[in-house]
């Protein structure tokens, strides 16, 4: 574990002369939200294990624009989205990765229309093309047999007809797969999209997230897997909620692959 | 005189025809009010979901037992219109079961009609079982009280009405062939009238006649006035689902229409090189919208428009709104509700003054769709998914956003302090954008 695992920039690549096979799109809750930095980790940990030659862009990434689009801002979106577009394009970038679907969702998308052309991959489509090309192996381990529920992230499911990727790593990991009330495309929100996150909720009876967690909970879950930060976070929140934050364990599908490893 | 009940029967045809054809001018004026939009492209693809989705109601059965009864109402409504073509010839020519000739065909397909009759009316009864006795509530939300409410139950009396009329209409016929009464040759099949026979085969043959005649004429009168009656009801679904499903979005659902209008002003803001004064350009004076997003019906694109008359309020949308499920004011169903409300309301007002709008001080948003309810929106696209014939409302939501927050600078405070953070350090959270590297160096 205590091999120092090196994350190069698109700039430091650029110096080099050298093209890394993929740009991970790290995203803002990926660089600065301390849960969110562990699904980053886990990723990035890996990359390293499949031996993927990547890079991020560090400082000269920004929001995708994401959140400034969903709240009406149209403006904004399009400043951040040219702005970085005009950095993707001066590195020449193809192909991109992100543990983030808004990120995935905006990039894959929204950007081609503004000049930004790129193969877009979520995360678990990545890793499910590592292992289909034999570069990373995915057997049992820690999770095996427990049961699992998987939350489907909107702009993952919903907005791009992405529902099985994550469950086929899931099924890699020989655990009980386990399907909420409402999963796949009718799976129901965690309460932070379209801008939600960076507000409070208006006046109802209960929050969004509360309400998903309490349809994960029927499912008696070991851990309830997400593939996206922000449901992460809200996953985690209505757990807490709950008090079962002991005994029921809020991970990225990410996270328990590089665990069951024991990365 | 005997050509009496011909005229008269053209003359309500006519009548009827005509005015829905005059209402159906109303409803496309009404529709092409909204700005343009490219929906006419990819032709095949669209026709391919229209008979999959409208047609083949491949979205229907996602609710099972809803979903099994509509698709009996609307197969018995359609093959039934088989039978409105005869009973049309026969009031316009002076015939009598016209069709006839076609023997066991015939009676084939008389029979499958009645089935399928005898199916729509338990479906109907069902229906109305569950919207007004069983609490599902999907039916049971504000947006519904009042006239919805009756609108929905209207159509169902007129169906069990009409369906009935049909069944005793062909039991006086039966009958009446039974008794080889003249004129009332023996032809079709009879599999569920020929249980009404008991209550009527103490009748006399010009009592069965006057019955039957009744029935005849109640029953095409009936589909007349229905077919009138759908301009002011929801149940116009019957009609636009094909062209709503036709014209409906294709792109991922995760896409949500990027400005033009904004494009051409961010790449100037960005081009150093840029004359800031070229915007004001000729010709491009026609690219630069009086007003970003949508604060009333006309400014909705013909789509969004007609996807307002097309909702049938079954609202699957709303009950997979996760706001909605939460207790928040926010009911998509109640968005296509509004427009078209709001849109009915522009046209009367179009109408009373020679097509010249005049300002009632009122729009959709504040009047009609609260900044509670769009703020509530999560953007999940649950309500785009539900909808069974391809309506959008999510896209109303945002382009009622855009107006809130680039027209009006009105977005909840939180949101502007999010906004605020991206543009200044391009995160939603203010952190320094030059740390965004800062987990890497804690160590992976």
């Amino acid at each position: 574990m205590s091999e120092q695992i090196s994350v190069p920039t698109m700039a430091q690549y650029m110096a080099e002369n050298k093209k890394p096979e993929v740009l991970f799109w790290v995203g803002c809750a990926g660089s600065f939200d301390d849960r969110a930095k562990k699904i980053t980790k886990a990723f990035v940990k890996l990359l390293h294990k499949a031996g993927v030659d990547f890079a991020v862009l560090g400082a000269e990434e920004g929001c995708t624009g994401d959140p400034a689009k969903r709240a009406g801002n149209e403006f904004l979106f399009q400043m951040q989205a040219m702005t970085n577009i005009e950095v993707m394009n001066a590195y020449e970038i193809e192909k991109v990765v992100t543990a983030c679907p808004h990120c995935f969702n905006t990039i894959k998308n929204e950007y081609p229309e503004l000049g930004g052309n790129y193969q877009v991959m979520h995360h678990t489509q990545f890793l499910k093309s590592l292992l289909n090309e034999g570069r990373l192996k995915v057997e049992g381990g820690k999770y095996k047999g427990k049961r699992i529920t998987f939350h489907d992230p909107c702009y993952l499911g919903r907005a791009n007809d992405e529902y099985e990727a994550p469950r086929d790593l899931l099924r890699k990991l020989e655990v009980e797969l386990v399907e909420m009330k409402s999963c796949k495309s009718r799976g129901l929100c965690c309460g932070a999209g379209g801008a939600q996150m960076f507000k409070d909720a208006e006046k109802g009876d209960k929050e969004v997230n509360i309400h998903r967690t309490e349809e994960a909970l029927e499912t008696k879950p070991d851990v309830v897997a997400a593939g996206c930060p922000f449901c992460n976070t809200m996953m985690s929140d209505g757990v807490k909620n709950k008090e079962k934050e002991d005994s029921i364990e809020v991970l990225d599908v990410a996270e328990m692959i590089a665990n069951a490893e024991d990365l | 005189m005997q050509y009496l009940p011909q005229i008269i029967f053209l003359l309500a045809f006519s009548a009827a025809v005509l005015f829905f054809v005059k209402n159906v001018k109303q409803l496309r004026r009404n529709i092409l009010l909204g700005k343009d939009v490219e929906r006419k492209d990819k032709k095949q693809e669209r026709f391919k979901k229209m008979m999959r989705v409208a047609l083949g109601q491949s979205k229907m059965l996602t609710r099972p037992i809803a979903g099994f009864l509509h698709v009996i109402v609307y197969v018995g409504f359609v093959i039934i219109n088989i039978e409105v073509l005869e009973i049309i010839i026969d009031g316009i020519a002076g015939t009598h079961r016209v069709f006839s000739f076609l023997g066991p065909v015939y009676n084939f397909l008389i029979g499958s009609f009645e089935i399928l009759a005898f199916l729509v009316l338990l479906s109907v009864i069902i229906f109305w079982i569950r919207r007004n006795v069983m609490n599902i509530k999907r039916f049971l939300s504000k947006e519904l009280k009042g006239w919805p409410k009756n609108d929905a139950n209207y159509i169902l009396y007129f169906e069990v009405v009409l369906m009935l009329l049909f069944l005793t209409m062909n039991a006086a016929d039966y009958q009446l062939q039974l008794n080889e009464y003249q004129g009332y040759v023996e032809a079709g099949a009879y599999p569920i009238s020929q249980f009404i026979l008991p209550l009527i085969e103490n009748m006399s043959n010009p009592s069965l006649v006057v019955l039957e005649r009744s029935a005849w004429w109640a029953h095409i009168i009936g589909i007349l006035i229905f077919l009138n009656y759908l301009y002011y009801s929801k149940h116009l679904h019957i009609l636009l689902a094909f062209p709503n499903v036709y014209y409906s979005n294709l792109e991922q659902k995760g896409r949500f229409k990027n400005l033009a209008s904004v494009t051409n002003e961010v790449k100037l803001m960005m081009d150093p090189n840029a004359d800031p004064f070229a915007e004001f350009a000729e010709d491009d004076a026609e690219e630069i919208p009086e007003k970003f997003g949508a604060s009333d019906v006309t400014d909705l694109n013909w789509f969004q428009l007609l996807s307002s008359y097309t909702c049938t309020e079954c609202g699957r949308c709303t009950s997979e709104c996760p706001a909605n499920q939460t207790g928040k004011k926010l009911s998509p169903r109640k968005i296509m509700m509004d427009t078209r409300d709001r849109l009915e309301e522009v046209g009367l007002n179009l109408n009373k003054n020679k097509g010249e709008f005049q300002d009632d001080g009122k729009q959709l948003l504040d009047d009609y769709i609260s900044r509670e309810e769009l703020w509530a929106c999560t953007t999940c696209n649950a309500c785009v998914e539900a909808c069974p014939i391809g309506i959008d409302p999510l896209s109303i939501i945002m382009d009622m956003r855009q107006y809130l927050v680039m027209e009006q600078s009105a977005a909840p405070s939180e949101l502007n302090n999010a906004m605020s953070n991206i543009e200044n350090n391009a995160a939603p959270w203010p952190y320094n954008q030059q740390d965004r590297l800062k987990w890497a160096e804690e160590g992976v």
